[in-house]
């Protein structure tokens, strides 16, 4: 099949970008997406233009390096699915593809289709662990913690740290990353004593790192590659309010 | 080069509890008076850097990603073993310790490998009291499961996400230790040299792939968490960054390369499918545990498999090995779906596949109850292939996976530059001439959380640190070749793209020193090697600048190591003239097909050491012996 892309290009974070217009010509329905970036590459490198810059590593929808957006869609068009599980079959022979990178205030532009995600760590290093050192944990079974509780949990866990939820919402928020982190460490018992504090450090970070607030658009939870629901920004909200009072 | 394993005296069970205390401490007030350079944040580097963020070093940790989370370490699916007995079938430290070192077919380090079952226990608490959630019965109880044919049930498993869950365990304990000020992450920084002064690792060279500054930094240890060397074959299941330059650049300092030639191949991948294929993914070895795999009895049979009669079909492990099975070792299962697809059985439009069938399962057991156990891995396949698994059975594949080989190191886990440390799947480790299943987890976080953080502390205890100014010669010097090098790497103007002749370099090891190699392969492909070299320093391209993001750069860079790694394997592969383990010499075969070892002559690992660009690299050994586990010839019949 044939494909036509329009790529952002962008140099670097300052400089101006456009999109630039590529044809694909020799495509393999089974061919990933990041795969027809590879071979778009290679042709470009062959004629001596710069390759497209964009971020991958696992290419199986696990490390959350991957993520562009795809027809105004991040991921793609497809629920449930990373970039880099995208495959060429879910595109239609002659079609045009427009191709971006995550546009948000907290992620800044590095280089084409490549953006600064640095914003999300520094939420977690807020407050998005359980203070136990190495060495000083009790047995692993003196605590039983319910199968429900505990899936509920991974549930939120999985979070792979793409950044399409943001990428996805009007007001640029990290609200469902942000919500994942506290609902997973909040929801279980080795989480309790930090519970409060927890939730309060890391909505503060989310505020400083410049994520717009939540209005309850819910597109988030669609563009989530995991399919990581927003009754956990429910869950954060109630705690939130909970730990304003108890935090002061 | 000499190499002493300083391994603890002593009762074997005594021995890591002994050199807990004979090992020299440093004073806590003092800690903070070392920087340690960490580099890797999988599971290994990652919890080494916390750990001792927490003791209080001063820690420096550099990573190629652009967040800590995102290592390899990330996508493993299956679990992480412990002899935690937690399901009361008979499983202890002594047998976990047993099977390991029967699994990596008597190549491996007794002191090592008992220690490693010793602390495996501890991981599970700290993976638990960090957050981890792992799988739970209703009573609220850790569950467990076997894995990869073990006897007993010590698998600890978060659904398929195990691997990610327990890094972002480290992750987590990780930003802690940034937040306390203890640990300072450097993204985006992948370290291309290491810096010697007096013999002694001090400190490494990064390049900052954002903006391509070139710079040195200094410590008093350094510490490689650099992961395994399996996309040497071009394809394979890790990630597509996964590469060998960290622990080569080491090993041409002086840090001896062990075993280069044990790699271990996973039987059960997706196939590939066509030409332009970037990397292989790998389907849980779970499936194995109630998956049937066959092949049409009829050479080139064209038929769907659902039109293939029972009478027609060939379950060969089933067959070959009546009491495992399925569920015999990967190596073997490996190599028996190979031969099958050579002797022209193989299924898929690339007839390089075996089917792995469900449907008898399914019948039994339901399809919910299939469902609830693999669900998320027939999606993945499904959404991969276009194929419906409950319909239709899966073609699988073998693909490389795993490195035992890497960097030697001794029982403190230091190579055999003084300071230089390696942990995880960078050193030669644990696992001898094969890995078990879920045992690869387990290990980097052995290294990482419990052994490294302690025995780093006895090499600073002993020795004088002076600081080093940045204008030291040896500074210089080694930022100096960096940047020619980089040079050198960004000027390449032929006509072939890196991927290309990486390609090339993959293919070639794969059929030359993959699954199943014999002396005159390996010799055709030491032929073929420098050749390559010779075309990517030729007539590979690199397009771009070094001052910014430049991907291809960065893949030259680290292709460029990969040739000279692969032209080692091959020479180890040829010195060792027996089977063991995922190393099968053709030559060297039990009337059975299984690996024939000659304990006599090869009782040892062969520790490679680096002589310089134009001449060949030195061999070492290191004799190993069994006190505790008589070796014997493995048998699955
Ligand atoms: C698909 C798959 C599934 C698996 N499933 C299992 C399983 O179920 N159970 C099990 O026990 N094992 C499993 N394994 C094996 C296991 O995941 C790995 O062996 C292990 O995670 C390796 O961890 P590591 O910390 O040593 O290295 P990695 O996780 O690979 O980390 C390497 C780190 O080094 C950094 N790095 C590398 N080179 C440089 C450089 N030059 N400069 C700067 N930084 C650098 C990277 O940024 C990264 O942070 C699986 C492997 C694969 C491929
Ligand atoms: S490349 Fe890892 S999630 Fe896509």
């Amino acid at each position: 099949m044939k494909v036509t892309l329009h790529v952002w290009r962008q140099e670097s974070s300052e400089a101006e970008g456009r999109f630039e217009t590529y044809a694909a010509n020799d495509v393999s329905p089974d061919m990933s997406f990041l795969e027809l970036l590879d071979v778009v590459n290679e042709g470009l490198i062959e004629s001596d233009v710069e390759p497209i810059a964009f971020e991958h590593d696992c290419r199986e929808g696990i490390c959350g390096s991957c993520g562009v957006v795809i027809d105004g869609s991040p991921h793609g068009p497809h629920e449930g699915t990373a970039t880099c599980q995208l495959h060429m079959r879910s595109f239609a022979d002659g079609d045009e593809l427009w191709i971006e990178p995550w546009r948000a205030r907290s992620f800044p532009i590095k280089k084409d289709l490549v953006v600064d995600r640095g914003a999300l760590d520094r939420i977690i290093e807020a407050g998005g662990y359980i203070s136990i050192n190495t060495g000083a944990a009790p047995d692993a079974n003196a605590i039983p913690i319910p199968k429900d509780d505990v899936d509920a949990a991974l549930d939120a866990a999985t979070c792979i740290g793409c950044g399409a939820c943001v990428a996805v919402c009007p007001n640029a928020s990290a609200m469902l990353f942000t919500s994942a982190k506290v609902a997973h460490l909040n929801m279980l018992p080795q989480g309790q004593p930090e519970r409060w504090s927890r939730v309060a450090r890391m909505v503060e970070q989310m505020e400083a790192e410049g994520f717009g607030n939540c209005t309850n658009h819910g597109a988030c939870q669609i563009a989530c590659p995991k399919e990581i629901s927003i009754d956990f920004i429910a869950w954060l909200n109630r705690d939130y309010l909970r730990a304003q009072r108890k935090v002061g | 080069m000499k190499l002493d394993a300083r391994i603890p005296d002593g009762p074997l069970t005594e021995k890591w509890e002994r050199h807990r205390f004979e090992m020299k401490l440093v004073n806590p007030a003092n800690k903070r008076k070392h920087r340690v350079i960490v580099v890797g944040t999988g599971l290994a580097g990652g919890s080494a850097a916390a750990t001792m963020g927490e003791l209080g070093y001063e820690v420096d940790a550099f990573f190629f990603h652009d967040s800590s989370r995102r290592a390899h370490s990330i996508a493993a699916q299956g679990g992480i073993n412990a002899a935690k007995n937690y399901q009361h079938d008979g499983d202890s430290v002594f047998r976990l310790f047993y099977d390991t070192i029967k699994g990596g077919d008597f190549r491996s380090r007794e002191a090592n490998v008992y220690r490693l079952a010793e602390v495996s226990n501890e991981i599970i608490d700290q993976a638990v009291a960090q957050g981890v959630p792992f799988a739970r019965e209703y009573g609220g109880l850790l569950d467990n499961r076997s894995f990869g044919g073990a006897q007993v049930s010590r698998t600890f498993y978060a659904r398929g996400q195990t691997g990610q869950q327990l890094l972002l365990g480290v992750y987590q304990a990780l930003e802690r230790q940034v937040q306390a000020g203890r640990v300072r992450t450097h993204s985006m920084h992948e370290m291309l040299d290491v810096i010697v002064v007096d013999g002694r690792a001090r400190g490494i060279v990064t390049r900052n792939l954002d903006n391509g500054e070139i710079r040195s930094w200094t410590a008093d240890a350094v510490v490689l968490g650099t992961g395994g060397y399996s996309n040497v074959f071009y394809l394979s299941t890790n990630a597509m960054k996964c590469n060998v330059t960290a622990a080569w650049r080491a090993h041409r300092r002086g840090a001896g390369f062990a075993n280069p030639c044990f790699t271990q191949i996973h039987p059960t991948a997706i196939p590939e499918s066509d030409e332009y294929q970037s990397k292989l993914t790998l389907m849980s070895e779970s499936l194995r545990n109630d998956g049937r795999i066959w092949v049409p009895k009829k050479k080139g049979d064209q038929r769907s498999p659902d039109e293939i009669p029972e009478a027609e079909r060939d379950y060969f492990l089933e067959r070959m090995y009546p009491a495992f099975g399925n569920l015999v070792p990967r190596d073997l299962a490996s190599r028996r779906a190979k031969e099958m697809c050579d002797s022209g059985h193989g299924v898929g439009p690339t007839r390089r596949g075996v089917y792995l069938d469900f449907t008898d399962p399914i019948e039994r057991l339901g399809r919910d109850a299939i469902e609830e156990r693999y669900g998320n891995l027939f999606q993945i396949y499904e959404r991969i292939t276009d194929e419906n698994p409950y319909r239709l059975p899966m073609r699988i594949y073998p693909a490389p996976h795993y490195t035992m080989g890497g960097l030697w190191v001794d029982y403190n886990l230091m190579s055999t530059l003084p300071g230089l440390h390696v942990i995880g799947e960078a050193n030669f480790s644990d696992h001898g001439a094969n890995r078990l299943g879920a045992s690869a987890l387990m290990q980097g976080l052995a290294d990482g959380y419990f052994v490294l953080p302690l025995t780093i502390g006895d090499y600073i205890a002993r020795h004088e640190f002076g600081d080093i100014p940045d204008d030291h010669p040896d500074v210089r010097r080694t930022e100096d070749e960096v940047r020619d090098r980089v040079a050198k790497l960004v000027g390449l103007d032929g006509s072939r793209t890196v991927d290309s002749i990486h390609r090339e370099l993959g293919r070639l090891l794969w059929e030359k020193c993959g699954m199943s190699r014999n002396a005159g392969g390996l010799k055709e492909a030491l032929d073929r090697i420098p050749e390559l070299r010779e075309e990517f320093w030729n007539n590979a391209k690199v397009v771009g600048s070094d001052r910014d993001i430049n991907e291809g750069l960065e893949k030259a860079g680290r292709v460029a190591d990969f040739f000279d790694l692969g032209e080692l394997m091959c020479r180890d592969a040829l010195a060792r003239e027996e089977s063991c383990g995922g190393h099968l010499r053709e030559e060297h075969q039990t009337p059975e097909g299984e690996a024939q070892r000659d304990d006599e002559r090869f009782t040892h690992v062969t520790v490679w050491e680096y002589t310089g660009p134009d001449s060949e690299a030195r061999e070492h050994r290191e004799s190993l012996s069994f006190t505790e586990v008589a070796p014997s010839q493995r048998s699955y019949k």
